[in-house]
């Protein structure tokens, strides 16, 4: 057990220390994330002798990621749920193509065509969900077979070739900006005015839940942590806030990725249905001897990561204003190592949103910076690989401390 | 006759429990000697220390074999000397073939590479020394329990065995599979092998043993030879012990019956032809403890499954009422709207999400009670927590402490208090005090009394016989998937429930 008594955390020092050493699980990736932007920052200037991060560069951050992190969104889940799915990069892809061909080919507008390529996604996880929750096939097998026919499909369905341009409304999913509803252009107001606001309600959400564990006699965490916590997490959105004011302003995707992110952490840590996934991971027989239709919620879990796929593809189909049948190659593997960086454990029940988010950042800014510094794809790929390891290998190492 | 093994006041301690108590054991060179005992006795224990699976240190006393004192570390170390354990689960590989399981961990090889045709040619003279007419290459998986049985037994030869320790060797197989196990026994002792015989079977036991030792609550009651072997004298040693004030006053008065079971039937799930349920009836009326006895493998734990949502079995036939009305129990999630709930045997594996902090796991079989629109209230999830830690008595510095840090007794507060929390009329309880220390099993008995008293039925599975005496109204007697007798408290005792048992 990790609980101190009073005698030991005082001749142990500082009880924000001592918190944060046993806590390490928890705050190290956050910590690690900021660590590498204050790396690249130091290294770029060095070397590049440019600004990390200025405010095209942010954008950029965002842009690049996106589809990453709305991924290891519906990733979490099915890995907490004790599974795994190899195929949303062909996914991806191939809604993409049903995307571009609706659109180009068809020339539906973007409020048909988005639904579709959602509800066809959905069809997709439902059809690889069905037999991994219903007939017991393991999901690695299911979806490694999934990867191999959706990217068949993709080049089918494109004939090998790209197809783009497409129409404005339909870019405007991955390049668009929130307009400035006050007109001052730059700085975009509406910019900053977001990021102070989503500042101060995370500030007082934050708030709320400490003073409500404090009065069941549940609160940990010293105030020192939380007040640092709290300041820094603000400072960077406002310093982010600003910085994207500077140019064009908050990227659609970073609203809806923001949008998501809420929804599903409140999904995962405040539901019903949110909480009984995390029990069948945690231990599937105890799950059903208690009630539970595990059955249907990992078949629910792939139906949701289907259709998250499905947003990703149109949103990286939107940013290279084409559908290409190698879209989407290698991304399975970017998301699940987002999600296992940001401390979801091989063997289900454990993990959470807000990890995976960090671990996908991470992932990001580590593409993102070494290939500023002009690092070449081979190092690149060599370093990422390590870094997964190291943050599985450090999880691991806490645990057995522990 | 020479002495092989004796076992000296040996002492074995686990936190909280005393497994065995200058326990003394002596087996003559060239004998059957039989071991016997309750569940919970310290047969296996005591085989345990014999091989090295508790290592030399772990315990207190003495190990002489073959004149010398021995101190083995591993089970390879006991091996060595010719001291082969088969356990009651069979240690086989399913999808390896006769000689590939026969040679593991020991293969003939040359270099690294195995030399298959020896192989084979060992595997044949084996195979024929315990009368197997099996090709070396056929998958064990393919044969039945009682072959599988020989092919163990081929394997201990193999290894120039001095002293067979079989554990219930024929608890899995039918009459004449048993019969021609035993009569291969025989045959081994001829060839000079020594054999401990572990089992329940007292009418095989009289058949074959030389000498028979009878274990109680991990003391060494009596050793008789062969001509001193009888049934009755047998089941008094097993069972004959103290139990008063072991178990809280109770009032008894039970009600109209609340739980009605008729004519259930199960099958295994993956035997076709192994029913594992024979047409049982049972019931339980209100403010009742009814217990379950019978020894393991007897299809306790497969009949309260099959009951609870159709968790265990298939081609399930039979009816449940309660309160008078049919009750739909054919998922989990019916049986506990039926007002039925399962404590289960196997706490960790499958009882507890074990990571998960205490609060969570009683919430977990009735979420909607403390949701409103499917949005979880963790106030009165803490508030509901609180609650059972105070009227359990969970030992804990906090709800929010995960529950693989608590003592067995504590974890099974947080079971039953996660059942509670579903409100059920009926609760069956599998082996609710196993593994658990005797301090925390008197707060279980209390907490089962206080159920009863509110007018609940149990039903209470246990191998532990003096328990069900001391806590039951009514005991079922339960073998080989059959019921076999039903004994009011009065009437009840453990010679009877034992001879019911070991006669059936």
């Amino acid at each position: 057990m990790s609980e101190m008594t009073e005698g030991e955390a005082r001749r142990a020092g500082n009880p924000g220390l001592v918190y944060l050493r046993s806590h390490l699980r928890e705050y190290g990736m956050l910590m690690a994330l900021i660590a590498i932007v204050i790396f690249f920052s130091v290294l770029v200037k060095a070397q590049v002798g440019i600004d990390f991060l200025v405010a095209q560069n942010i954008t950029n951050l965002f842009l690049q990621n996106s589809y990453v992190i709305i991924m290891a969104l519906g990733m979490l889940l099915v890995i907490v749920a004790g599974h795994i799915d190899l195929s949303v990069g062909s996914v991806a892809a191939f809604t993409g193509a049903v995307a571009a061909v609706l659109t180009i080919n068809y020339g539906l507008p973007v409020w048909v065509v988005v639904p579709t390529c959602l509800v066809v996604g959905g069809l997709i996880g439902a059809a690889q969900g069905y037999w991994i929750a219903y007939w017991r096939i393991p999901s690695f097998i299911v979806t490694l077979a999934g990867m191999l026919v959706f990217r068949g499909l993709t080049l089918w369905l494109l004939d090998g070739r790209n197809v783009g341009p497409f129409p404005k409304a339909f870019q405007s999913l991955s390049t668009g900006f929130i307009t400035d509803v006050f007109g001052v252009g730059r700085p975009n107001v509406t910019a900053i005015l977001i990021a102070v606001l989503a500042a101060s309600a995370l500030i007082y959400l934050g708030w709320r839940t400490r003073t409500r564990n404090i009065s069941y006699g549940i609160n940990e965490e010293p105030t020192i942590v939380f007040v640092i916590r709290n300041a820094v997490i603000a400072a960077a959105l406002i310093f982010v806030g600003w910085k994207l004011a500077t140019f064009r302003g908050i990227p659609n995707v970073a609203v809806s990725m923001a949008v998501l992110t809420v929804i599903y952490a409140f999904f995962t840590e405040s539901t019903v249905t949110g909480r009984r996934i995390y029990a069948i991971g945690g231990n599937l027989k105890a799950a059903r001897l208690s009630g539970i239709n595990a059955d249907r919620l990992t078949f629910l879990c792939f139906v949701n990561m289907g259709v998250l796929a499905a947003l990703a593809g149109m949103i990286v189909t939107a940013r290279l204003n084409s559908a290409t049948p190698k879209a989407g190659v290698g991304f399975e593997l970017d998301v699940i190592a987002a999600v296992f960086i940001g401390g979801a454990s091989m063997s289900g029940g454990v993990g959470k949103i807000v990890g995976a988010v960090v671990g996908a950042f991470i992932m990001g800014v580590m593409n993102n910076g070494m290939s500023i510094l002009g690092i070449g794809i081979d190092y690149q790929q060599v370093i990422k690989g390590l870094v997964l390891l190291a943050a599985v290998v450090f999880d691991v190492y806490n645990k057995q401390k522990a | 006759m020479a002495t092989l093994l004796e076992m000296q006041s040996i002492t074995k301690t686990f936190p909280g429990v005393k497994a065995l108590d200058q326990v003394s054991f002596t087996v003559e060179e060239g004998e059957i000697h039989a071991l016997v005992g309750e569940n919970g006795a310290g047969k296996s224990t005591l085989m345990k220390v014999l091989s090295g699976v508790y290592p030399a240190g772990s315990y207190d006393g003495q190990v002489v074999y073959d004149g010398k004192p021995a101190a083995f570390h591993t089970i390879s170390d006991s091996e060595r000397v010719g001291i082969i354990i088969i356990h009651q689960e069979l240690a086989l590989i399913p999808l390896l073939s006769v000689s590939e399981n026969l040679f593991l961990g020991n293969e003939v090889s040359k270099n690294g590479i195995i030399d298959w045709p020896e192989t084979f040619a060992r595997t044949e003279t084996l195979l024929e020394k315990v009368g197997l007419r099996e090709a070396p290459t056929t998958m064990v998986e393919k044969l039945g329990v009682g072959k599988q049985q020989l092919i163990e037994i081929a394997k201990a030869l193999s290894k120039d065995v001095r002293l067979l320790i079989l554990d219930e060797p024929t608890a899995a197989l039918q009459e004449n599979d048993s019969q021609k196990l035993l009569d291969l026994l025989l045959e081994l002792k001829a060839q000079g092998i020594t054999s401990i015989l572990i089992s329940h079977k007292l009418n095989e036991v009289a058949k074959v043993a030389d000498r028979l030792t009878v274990l109680r609550d991990g003391a060494t009651v009596c050793t008789m030879t062969r001509d001193e072997i009888s049934e009755d004298r047998i089941i008094r040693d097993m069972v004959g012990r103290d139990m008063a004030h072991r178990y809280p006053e109770r009032k008894r008065n039970p009600g109209e019956v609340l739980m009605e079971v008729k004519n259930w039937n199960v099958w295994h799930p993956e035997l076709a032809d192994r029913k594992v349920i024979k047409n049982v009836s049972f019931n339980v009326r209100k403010g009742e403890i009814v217990g379950i006895a019978g020894l393991m493998g007897s299809g306790r734990t497969e009949l309260a499954m099959s009951i609870f949502g159709k968790s265990y079995g298939r081609d399930i036939t039979g009816s449940v009422t309660i309160g008078g009305r049919p009750a739909e129990v054919g998922r989990v999630k019916d049986a506990v709207a039926a007002g039925l709930a399962y404590v289960t045997e196997d706490r960790k594996g499958l009882g507890l999400v074990l990571d998960d902090p205490i609060l969570r796991n009683i919430s977990l079989a009735n979420l909607p009670g403390i949701s409103a629109n499917g949005v979880i209230n963790e106030a009165e999830e803490q508030k509901i927590a609180e609650g059972y830690r105070g009227a359990m008595n969970i030992r804990t510095p906090s709800v929010h402490q995960h529950v693989v840090n608590l003592s067995g007794g504590n974890q099974q507060k947080v079971v039953l208090s996660k059942w509670l929390f579903t409100g059920p009329q009926v609760l069956i309880l599998d082996e609710p005090t196993r593994g658990i220390d005797v301090g925390a099993k008197f707060e279980i008995y209390g907490i089962m009394n206080k159920l009863a008293a509110e007018g609940r039925g149990v039903v209470m599975i246990s191998s532990e016989m003096p328990e069900l005496l001391g806590m039951c109204d009514r005991i079922y007697v339960m073998n080989e998937g059959a019921l076999v007798g039903e004994l009011s408290a009065d009437e009840a005792s453990q010679e009877r429930i034992m001879s019911l048992i070991v006669r059936n």
